[in-house]
């Protein structure tokens, strides 16, 4: 294989893996701009990868075909905003501690998404595999260009959604009164509280919408990587997300950027291993690199003041 | 972090025991909903733990590592930082202690002793390495430790497979005995269910636990950083200093519990495909134990039976064993947001009150 096709597959696999990781930061950011911490990513996109599953599974027994992957993502982006909704009401109502109710959020969906599909399919720990999935679409036309058409533009259709969602959220963010409001809540909640901006509806807002992004996150794995949902279908990836999103500085498309570079070193992994001299190098080094190089980058580039200000204070308006 | 400390610090006996109450209420609600029966599955449950001797000393065994991972989480959070690197400063325990048990031959005086400090000293520079970047560079110790899990995770399995395999195998070698710190006549008395001294030693560390927090100008200094890093900066203590020494011992804590694993239980360390998962419960062991030793020692009680007992209720009752998972994560759900635990139980408590009322 020539250098040129090793580098455009290289391009496209780090699309896939970094898809997720785009949705679920996407969702991170929702939730933390607007002042919750959300550790909880990581089991939303266990929930997510699980409801696509079973929603995928259904429809296609349902007889719906070719539709059935979308009814299965977007199961997940409610299933996701269910399973955020228990964050939502015990960090922001209850002002319970955020990072703690995240790993509550991370068990929790894991041992449920577990016992469910023990439940569904007698006892087996996994998923029925799925006969429909998403196929890579081609753009007609941009992707018979050279190099460029097999790296870009033949991609599943979760990464346009992504990418185009990051450039919406960023005007979202930027643009619009919305944003105003939920950065502001994030920054200086009792400042927004006094302009008369519900620092609770936004917070809800954020959370929740964490929760179906997240979601979307977890369904991507399923319907674009593994076919079908299991104990170790996701492993980390949330994690990886919510360094993206610190890593871009808590903005859309900087965490895009931070989200492409974690999808790099994941292709990486699949890829140096086709040469000779990376097979001398053990595989673990490979499964090491994406965490080494977050904490290198976290350690070395980024500055400490970006995040949002009022970041894991629940707000307490007696305080003010 | 502020809340966490409150909820940490609360001496409060009452939301915990509501809250495992109610954990075990979802369960059975859970277990409803699949079409399983709870009361035949709890039963099942308690059981398997007291039926026999052996599964009485298997619980126990289960139980010591909670122990172990609850105590350094708790410690962290002591100087108020979150060490969720719990489980990879464990796995690093093990390495530590498979390491030394594997390739050296020694008199069993020297040879234990020494695996066992090697796997507590790799677990807290593992903790250690969290720790100085927070101080130094201000990294939220919560990301890098994630990321020091796996790493933690992969660099084990890489130390294993590389330089202690046992041929054709996925595990290292057998330690040899002179490490192992098996209990011979507890483990005849039980029917061979795996007892060894790290139960002991377990306790003890609960002990020095206290003793280092509350007994000493360390401990002052230590709980002082995690009340008003401020304060105690204005104090003249050196408040990043003081991090990184509460992310080593801690780390020590959780090396400890996985050195017990090796020498304690299976003498050997295998080809993980994930990271065990005692890191992970220790945090729920820390939130239900209130962030006091004698708080961890009956919260890694009851959920080391809860999860060891769960073996019984697939068997007995048919229930997958996950939802022991999802009470568990219920009950720190319920430990963690008081406020809603308490307007569940206002009605009680008000209706209480008035009568009470009506009596005087």
């Amino acid at each position: 294989m020539d250098v040129l096709e090793i580098i455009g597959q290289l391009i496209n696999t780090t699309l896939v893996f970094s898809t997720a990781l785009i949705f679920t930061a996407l969702g991170g950011m929702y939730s933390e701009r607007s002042g919750v911490v959300n550790i909880g990513l990581e089991g939303l996109m266990v929930s997510g990868a699980f409801a696509a599953a079973v929603a995928t599974e259904y429809a296609i027994q349902a007889g719906l075909g070719g539709v059935s992957p979308w009814i299965g993502f977007i199961a997940a982006a409610i299933y996701g905003v269910l399973f955020s909704l228990l964050h939502a009401i015990s960090t922001i109502t209850f002002r319970a501690d955020q990072t703690v109710v995240g790993v509550v959020i991370n068990i929790l969906s894991l041992g449920l998404s577990l016992y469910l599909t023990k439940s569904l399919y007698a006892g087996s720990g996994q998923t029925p595999l799925l006969e429909n999935v998403f196929h890579k679409w081609q753009i007609p036309f941009l992707s018979d260009i050279p190099l460029l058409g097999r790296a870009i533009f033949t991609a599943y259709p979760t990464t346009y959604i992504a990418l185009a969602l990051a450039v919406i959220s960023y005007f979202i963010l930027f643009r619009t009164p919305f944003g105003l409001r939920l950065r502001a809540v994030g920054e200086h909640p009792s400042s927004a509280d006094t302009v008369g901006i519900s620092v609770t509806k936004y917070r809800y807002i954020g959370v929740l919408l964490s929760g179906a992004l997240a979601g979307l996150g977890g369904a991507t794995i399923t319907l674009t990587t593994t076919s079908s949902f299991a104990h170790n279908t996701i492993s980390g990836q949330g994690f990886i997300a919510l360094a993206a999103l610190i890593f871009g500085k808590w903005n859309p498309l900087g965490l895009v950027g931070a989200a492409m570079f974690f999808g790099l070193a994941q292709a990486l992994r699949s890829f140096m291993q086709r040469f000779e001299f990376a097979q001398q190098i053990p595989a673990e080094f490979f499964y090491m690199l994406p965490y080494v190089l977050t904490l290198i980058v976290l350690a070395g580039a980024v500055g400490r003041s970006n995040a949002p200000s009022a970041l894991g204070q629940p707000y307490d308006p007696a305080k003010r | 972090m502020e809340m966490l400390r409150k909820i940490f610090s609360k001496s409060s006996i009452l939301i915990p025991l509501v809250a495992i109450i109610l954990g075990l209420i979802v369960g059975a609600i859970a277990m409803l909903a699949g079409g399983y029966n709870p009361i035949l599955a709890y039963s099942s449950l308690l059981d398997k733990l007291f039926s026999t001797p052996y599964n009485l000393g298997e619980a126990i065994r289960a139980i010591t590592p909670l122990i172990f991972t609850g105590l350094a989480v708790s410690f962290a959070f002591r100087t108020g930082l979150f060490n969720i690197g719990v489980e990879g400063q464990f796995v690093m325990g093990m390495t530590g202690a498979t390491i030394i048990g594997v390739l050296l031959d020694l008199p069993w005086y020297i040879h234990a002793p020494l695996a066992i400090i090697t796997g507590a000293v790799f677990g807290g520079l593992w903790a250690g390495i969290a720790g100085y970047l927070k101080a130094k560079r201000g990294v939220n110790e919560v990301i890098s430790s994630i990321m020091l899990n796996w790493i933690a995770l992969f660099l084990s399995n890489f130390i294993v497979a590389k330089f202690l395999v046992e041929k054709g195998q996925q595990k290292s070698m057998t330690v040899h005995e002179s490490a192992m710190v098996k209990i011979d006549w507890l483990i005849k008395l039980t029917d061979n269910a795996r007892m060894h001294w790290g139960t002991i030693i377990a306790i003890v560390c609960v002990i020095v636990f206290y003793i280092v927090l509350w007994r000493t100008k360390q401990g002052y200094e230590l709980r002082a950083v995690g009340h008003n890093p401020d304060a105690a900066l204005y104090a003249g203590m050196n408040v990043n200093v003081t991090m990184v020494k509460s992310m080593f011992i801690s780390g020590v804590f959780a090396g400890l519990g996985g050195v017990f694993e090796i020498l304690g239980v299976f003498g050997n360390q295998t080809v993980m495909a994930a990271s065990p998962g005692y890191g992970f419960d220790g945090i729920a062991v820390a939130l239900l134990g209130g962030n006091t030793p004698i708080g961890v020692l009956l919260g890694a009680v009851l959920f080391g039976g809860l999860s060891y007992g769960s073996a019984g209720m697939s068997f007995g009752a048919g229930v997958p064993p996950e939802v022991v998972r999802i009470v568990i994560g219920a009950v720190i759900f319920f430990v963690a947001s008081h406020g809603l635990v308490k307007w569940f139980l206002k009605p009680f408590l008000n209706k209480r009150a008035s009568k009470r009322k009506e009596a005087a």
